[in-house]
């Protein structure tokens, strides 16, 4: 137990800080500012900002509303295939491709949200898992459009015209700032969701559903809004993929990379919001450095994910915000 | 379109549906008894398959594999629930499905380091090598063998749950594990039991398989998404229900194929849409259990 005068201290320094966090947007975009000369390479930090906008569209779906959904490679490759057809088959500008992917990837996510969201708990995890293969398949089947096993090729932007100015995208420090405007702009939609009466609704769902239902909210009109919203945002860093590679590969679409989603972010922290940038990047990081010493990195990042499930479900940045406002929780 | 073709292929997809049965089956009394969702089943079930292999090929018999194999793994499931899975109990219901994700990883790159990740081939037993002339046209020997081997273990099974004490006491398990310990029942060892059983089905379709598919590190993957559909339609901890789904998804499987060879892989996804939109619990699932 702590004496009162360190209570106070702590409870004043506490404030400070919720009040640092509540400037939550900005505070993301300035690290992710500084992340390319942080990190190792540039094309690591490029990654971190695909994956932390993907994961973070999926928290918003687990870690805010509790749906455990193991299907969300489906709108991450469906933002990633469509961007790359668009662009490649049909010639779209890139913005518009991106507008059209997401827009897209919102309509598959409201007809798979129809499905799954009549089911609940794990049911809920399995047909999730069961609809995103179907997609797989589909994929798969549908080669002359995509490529098929081999992915989807033949389209490069090389240059963004933006407000007059012609960018040369391939060049890595550039490319990672245009994308990273996309993902700003994806970090500061989420955080209005969060913080409008739809996102109390949501969580109100994942502390209590019957209790929000007595409430009088439509819980089913609300997961599946919620659902759509998620897929649409996850797609967005399908995207910013196409948009880096140049290629979209076939495996964006297996469940493993669901289940990559849902490890980055329990590695980062559910129900924060800059957890899911800190799991993808732990992540990342991870393979990065293990798989220069072994190809069975897999095996490493399994075993740590477990360990995490076991002894840290709050993630690293989950158990980080846990620790700083100690003094807050304990009044 | 020949008759004798189609009762083939009917034949082909009950075969491919019997492994399908005792590979959801596992699932499924895992989920209706303990509350937990194994996915690393899939990968249980490809070791399952390897294991097999090396036993069939250390004895020299593919029936000291097909035997051994279930219960080491059994075995090996066991251990899993003891040293993992019993951490969680009590604590959030993603939790176990999030443990058994990381452990699938663990399990199929451990399997890609001993094995390689390459195929291997593996040999139909020589006793079931052959056709055999049912009068309507000539069916797969090895296949016959796999309806009747599970239409057995289906029965044992059945008999076990149904008519003995044990099966009574892990019936009035899933339903208040408190009221049974109160009982004296010790519920932790029912629990490693019904783990390890489930774990010892995951192999035995591995191992009858086997035959029928190529053992490869990524067979896993798809069989569980195979097993999830089955357990989805049939309603998650219903034996039943695993049953008649296995057998519904392995049909409509190998006839679609029959009549349209690129949708086979897609119908069940299909069949599983149709199903819930019409029963969200699936068929023999009860309404108020799917959480």
């Amino acid at each position: 137990m702590t004496s009162s005068s360190s209570n106070i201290a702590a409870t004043a320094v506490s404030g400070r800080l919720a009040w640092l966090f509540d400037q939550r947007v900005l505070l993301s975009i300035a690290v992710l500012v500084l992340l390319p000369w942080l990190l190792p390479s540039k094309a690591l930090a490029v990654n971190v900002l695909i994956y932390g906008v993907v994961v973070m569209g999926y928290n918003l779906l687990f870690g805010y509303t509790g749906l455990l959904s193991f299907g969300h490679a489906a709108f991450f490759g469906c933002g990633a295939y469509i961007t790359g057809i668009a662009i490649g088959r049909y010639g779209v500008p890139w913005f518009a491709a991106i507008g059209v992917a997401v827009f897209c990837s919102a309509v598959l996510a409201a007809l798979v949200g129809v499905i799954s969201t009549r089911t609940r708990g794990i049911y809920f995890s399995m047909v999730t898992l069961a609809l995103a293969q179907l997609i797989y398949y589909l994929a798969l089947q549908a080669s002359s459009f995509t490529g098929g096993e081999n992915g989807l090729r033949g389209f490069t932007v090389d240059h963004i015209n933006l407000l007059g100015l012609s960018i040369n995208f391939l060049d890595p420090v550039n490319k990672y700032y245009v994308l990273m405007v996309l993902a700003a702009l994806a970090m500061w939609v989420q955080s209005r969701i969060l913080n409008s009466p739809f996102g109390a609704v949501i969580e109100a769902i994942r502390e209590n559903e019957q209790r929000a239902r007595a409430c009088g909210y439509n819980i089913e009109r609300s997961k599946l809004v919620v659902f759509m919203l998620s897929g649409a945002i996850s797609s967005l860093g399908g995207c910013m993929l196409a948009l880096h590679l140049s290629i979209v590969p076939l495996d964006i679409l297996h469940y493993q990379t669901s289940g990559m989603i849902v490890m980055m972010v329990l590695l980062g922290g559910a129900r924060s919001f800059f957890g899911p940038f800190v799991g993808a990047a732990t992540f990342l990081i991870l393979e990065d450095v293990i798989s220069v010493w072994t190809p069975h990195w897999q095996i490493f990042v399994g075993t740590i994910f477990v360990l995490f499930v076991l002894f840290l479900p709050k993630g690293i940045w989950g158990t980080l915000l846990e620790a700083l406002r100690i003094g807050k929780a304990r009044p | 379109m020949d008759l004798s073709l189609i009762v083939m292929q009917l034949l082909s997809g009950i075969a491919l549906g019997a492994v399908l049965v005792i590979t959801a089956l596992g699932l499924t009394i895992v989920f209706g008894m303990l509350g937990v969702v194994n996915f690393a089943h899939g990968a249980l079930f490809m070791i399952g398959a390897y294991a097999g292999l090396y036993l069939a090929s250390l004895t020299g018999s593919f029936w000291w594999g097909l035997l051994l194999a279930p219960i080491l793994m059994g075995a090996f499931g066991m251990l899993i629930e003891f040293v993992l899975i019993r951490r969680l109990y009590g604590r959030s219901i993603d939790d176990p499905l999030l443990l058994t994700f990381g452990l699938s990883y663990i399990l199929v790159e451990g399997v890609r380091i001993v094995f390689g990740s390459d195929g291997i081939p593996f040999p139909t037993p020589s006793q079931l090598i052959g056709v055999l002339d049912l009068g309507v046209g000539f069916f797969p020997r090895y296949r016959l063998f796999v309806i009747a081997l599970v239409a057995v273990v289906l029965l044992v099974l059945w008999l076990l749950l149904e008519k003995t004490r044990i099966g009574l006491i892990v019936r009035a398990g899933a339903r208040d594990p408190t009221i049974m310990q109160v009982l004296g029942v010790d519920i932790g060892r029912v629990w490693l039991a019904i783990f390890g059983l489930g774990v010892g089905l995951a192999a035995l379709g591995g191992v009858l398989a086997g035959p029928m598919r190529s053992v490869n590190p990524e067979m896993g993957s798809l069989v569980l998404a195979e097993a999830f559909v089955v357990t989805v339609i049939g309603g998650l901890g219903s034996i039943a229900g695993a049953v008649v789904a296995g057998v519904m998804v392995g049909i409509s499987i190998s006839m679609v194929a029959l009549f349209a060879p690129e949708m086979a892989t897609i119908v069940m996804f299909a069949l599983m849409a149709v199903v819930l939109l019409i029963r969200p619990q699936g068929l023999f699932g009860v309404k108020g259990r799917t959480a």
